[in-house]
């Protein structure tokens, strides 16, 4: 039984509060949806779900525990897309992929590079320098890594930008079979992508910290 | 344990694929090293017995200026394309992938400085006994360099005019390694035991592989933040 919990979540970023007594729960198989308008802290919410930022307050749970009691376990369960694609342009798609699947200390046989290329349609650009790639298929190339290599939990920031109608059901598809699978999913998004609804507005947890001060 | 080192390797093998396709890079830096040896004899004259004194000093200097050229771009561009947050992200321990990309480093850009410095002492009328020590004496020097560099490449992620804030800040730190170099390659050429400088490189060496690594990866951590 996988579960991924926060606990009263306090963010403070350059003396600014972003958050305040922020609580989530993601269940085995759930999307959890990060809705609010811009800059109300669904990316840091991410970064800070990743453990890449510090929480000023609270705690973050993986099945009962605290995340950053073992941190390197906790960093090998999870997928984080975020804005920058970490692509490298003088290697190739198929290099670029490769690389992110092997460092993420997963099995080679449970690695599966192409089936992802295919799954994003990628699979004919696969030795093409990455360089010639367009907006959209950075973004695709970027998102193939969540289903290069297995991990339970996926921390999505923004994963519709600049994707076309055909990659955003590719994306709606991975992410209903890794659903299936038990996968946990955590989304910043202005689209929906499942059929679940399962929201979290994060303005009700910054507009608190108005009243407070 | 065999897992970590597969990805040891494949972040080596990574950093290797893109310096050779960078490959004006590494060259830049080997340039800059024959370009900066090169200027000696013409600001201080041809006087063959001047350039034999100072030679294992200019060729120690200039080395450590072109290791710092290439250092600002260590972690850079990992910072600017978001792969660093999936470095960081990657269930290893930071402190092995900083070493893995310090090694990658040290083989772009100190081996080849190693490789043209015997040309660089000839051309500086170096007596025959210095070559093996300068040889040993940069070969267990340079790696130091690029350890030390890496510290300083991960402090300034983030900062402006980051180029000139990396000198002033790790310059400082390669002068032991630069005064036992070049005390090393002095004692050969006046026959004398250059094994006490040599160990004592090799003895820097080992504590900045102990380290420094450390220290660079929570330097990184601080710039993901």
């Amino acid at each position: 039984m996988a579960e991924f919990i926060g606990q009263e979540l306090t963010c403070i970023r350059g003396e600014r509060v972003v958050f305040s007594d922020l609580s989530f729960a993601i269940g085995e198989g759930e999307v959890l949806y990060l809705r609010g308008p811009n800059g109300s802290g669904k990316s840091t919410l991410l970064r800070l779900m990743a453990g890449l930022l510090r929480p000023t307050n609270g705690t973050i749970l993986w099945n009962g525990e605290n995340a950053r009691d073992d941190a390197e376990t906790f960093r090998g369960l999870l997928h984080y897309v975020g804005h920058q694609d970490a692509i490298k342009t003088a290697l190739t798609v198929e290099e670029n992929l490769t690389f992110w699947a092997e460092m993420s200390g997963v099995d080679p046989e449970k690695r599966a590079v192409g089936e992802a290329l295919e799954e994003f349609s990628l699979g004919h650009l696969s030795t093409l320098p990455a360089r010639f790639l367009s907006a959209g298929q950075r973004k695709r190339l970027n998102l193939a890594r969540i289903c290069a290599s297995p991990a339970p939990l996926w921390l999505l920031d923004e994963p519709s930008n600049s994707l076309d109608t055909e990659s955003l059901g590719a994306l709606r598809s991975a992410i209903s079979a890794h659903q299936e699978k038990g996968g946990l999913v955590a989304v910043a998004t202005h689209e929906e992508l499942g059929s679940d609804t399962n929201v979290l507005d994060i303005s009700e947890f910054t507009k608190k910290k108005e009243v407070a001060a | 344990m065999s897992a970590f080192l597969q990805i040891f390797g494949s972040l080596i093998q990574r950093e290797l694929r893109l310096a050779i396709r960078h490959g004006a890079d590494s060259m830049m830096v080997v340039m800059f090293f024959v370009l900066v040896v090169v200027l000696f004899p013409l600001g201080v004259g041809p006087e063959p017995s001047i350039l034999t004194r100072i030679s294992a000093g200019v060729i120690w200097v200039a080395a450590l200026l072109s290791a710092m050229l290439s250092m600002d771009r260590l972690f850079q561009t990992d910072f600017e394309d978001g792969s660093l947050d999936l470095l960081i992200l990657t269930p290893q321990p930071l402190e092995l992938m900083v070493l893995a990309k310090v090694v990658a480093h040290w083989l772009t850009t100190g081996l080849p400085l190693i490789i043209v410095s015997p040309l660089l002492a000839l051309l500086l009328n170096m007596e025959a006994s210095g070559y093996g020590v300068m040889l040993a004496a940069l070969a267990l020097g340079t790696p130091t360099l690029s350890l030390i560099g890496a510290i300083g490449a991960a402090l300034i992620l983030g900062a402006r005019r980051s180029g000139v804030l990396l000198s002033l800040l790790i310059l400082p730190l390669f002068i032991p390694t630069l005064i036992f170099g070049v005390s090393a390659v002095d004692a050969a050429l006046t026959d004398l035991p250059s094994k006490p400088q040599l160990m004592i490189l090799a003895g820097l060496l080992l504590a900045g592989l102990a380290l420094f690594p450390w220290a660079s990866a929570a330097a990184l951590r601080q710039a993901a933040e």
